[in-house]
């Protein structure tokens, strides 16, 4: 019933959706980059992180905003749990000072971490409406 | 060139003092077309001569001329800007004086020329030379980034963003910022704003337009019928003290003098009844 008045009375935000396609138009804008792009980009950035991790790709969140003098993206994506048979990580690249071969026999030592992680994490539920995962940030010189 | 720095020397009321007067050249301009630079320009000169500021106003829009009838001063045009430039006539025979005060001029534009036949060289030392006898130059820019906008922006040394609550507007005052120099910092004036509109939320509001250009805020100045009553009758709103419009056009004017005026606000807030409607709509 309470519903029912509430959508008699639901004002019609159009200044909410303004304000987002304007977000939208700019960035591309400012990057160059279309719409669509930047939609490919987004997909391909869960897709990345996925191969890790279980992600809540539903209320994960990546914006981009305008800082002094470059745009800035930001990635705000809830992990839900680290997955199984995510893939071992890639031995570390040598640095030039490290191709001696006793040093290159590192990643032993990290494949010992692994049993831990395939518990499921306790916080991302409860924690995720905050800041459950961040992002590297990548920025890009404003198009003038 | 040379025949109106010749005429500005020998003539003493405009000829440059010794120690010259650095004037601030200001450019007025939105991108887009239609969102009231050219009555910002006029009211804002208007209230910065009403200070006792000496003002010259120059119509950069070549080819549709407007800033002479905002102001009233259509009949008393002769020359323009390109005879100026083009060596025809001084620049002090080219300045129209206001009717109301005698410290705001105006330089109108050429209306039979094009906006390619204006030299950016040129207009650049129009400018300097008239800094250096007035305190304020405003220069209202046509709309759009080509060569008239270049021309407009060559000779100022600081901007004033004219934006009305509206995307197209937004995105193209964004724009604009971006091609001006990267060390100025212009300040926005919010045009046009629909205070009933933003309560419903059927309008971009100050801060949502401002999220989005981050720039100083320099005024805003409500959508009323009085502005257009008084271009229909060319006298500036800034000359009326009844008017709240014109006390928000002198409130800008006060800002760019340099004086500490409070924050620029339009009343926005929601009333009981709306409140309530609010409420039951479903929004806090």
């Amino acid at each position: 019933m309470i519903e029912f008045f509430r959508s008699l009375f639901r004002p019609e935000r159009s200044s909410t959706t303004a304000k987002e396609r304007l977000r939208l138009v700019l960035l591309s804008d400012h990057l160059s980059l279309a719409p669509d792009v930047i939609e490919a980009l987004k997909a391909e950035l869960f897709a990345v992180i996925s191969r890790y991790v279980e992600i809540d790709a539903n209320n994960a969140d990546v914006s981009f905003e305008h800082r002094e003098h470059d745009v800035a993206m930001t990635a705000n994506i809830p992990i839900l749990q680290l997955r199984p048979d995510r893939p071992a990580p890639p031995p570390p690249a040598p640095r030039e000072a490290e191709l001696a071969p006793e040093i290159v026999a590192q990643p032993v030592a990290v494949e010992a971490i692994e049993p831990e992680a395939t518990a499921p994490v306790p916080t991302p539920r409860r924690r995720r409406r905050r800041k459950p995962a961040q992002a590297p940030q990548v920025s890009q010189p404003q198009v003038s | 060139m040379r025949a109106f720095e010749t005429a500005l020397e020998t003539d003493p009321a405009v000829a440059p003092s010794a120690a010259l007067r650095r004037g601030r050249a200001i450019v007025i301009t939105s991108g887009k077309g239609g969102v009231g630079k050219t009555t910002t320009t006029a009211n804002v000169g208007a209230a910065l001569a009403a200070r006792g500021k000496r003002v010259a106003l120059v119509d950069a829009d070549v080819g549709l001329r407007n800033l002479d009838v905002v102001l009233g001063l259509e009949s008393r045009v002769r020359h323009h800007l390109l005879d100026v430039l083009e060596e025809k006539v001084a620049l002090e025979t080219a300045l129209v004086r206001d009717k109301r005060n005698e410290n705001l001029y105006l330089l109108a534009a050429a209306q039979s020329r094009e906006k390619e036949d204006v030299d950016t060289v040129q207009m650049k030392a129009l400018i300097a030379q008239l800094c250096e006898t007035f305190d304020f130059v405003l220069i209202d820019c046509p709309a759009g980034i080509e060569m008239g906008f270049k021309n407009a922006v060559a000779g100022a040394h600081h901007a004033i963003i004219v934006c009305t609550p509206e995307v197209s507007a937004v995105r193209d005052a964004d724009r604009v910022v971006g091609l001006l120099p990267a060390d100025w910092r212009p300040e926005l004036i919010v045009n046009r704003l629909r205070p009933d509109l933003v309560r419903k939320s059927k309008m971009l509001s100050v801060a949502d337009v401002n999220d989005i250009l981050r720039l100083p805020l320099l005024g805003v100045i409500a959508d009323e019928p009085g502005l257009i009553v008084a271009t229909n009758k060319g006298e500036p709103l800034a000359y009326d003290a009844a008017s709240t419009t014109g006390a928000a056009y002198r409130a800008i004017a006060a800002r760019l003098d340099g004086e500490d005026v409070s924050a620029p606000t339009v009343n926005t807030e929601v009333g009981l009844f709306g409140k309530i409607g609010a409420w039951l709509g479903g929004r806090a």
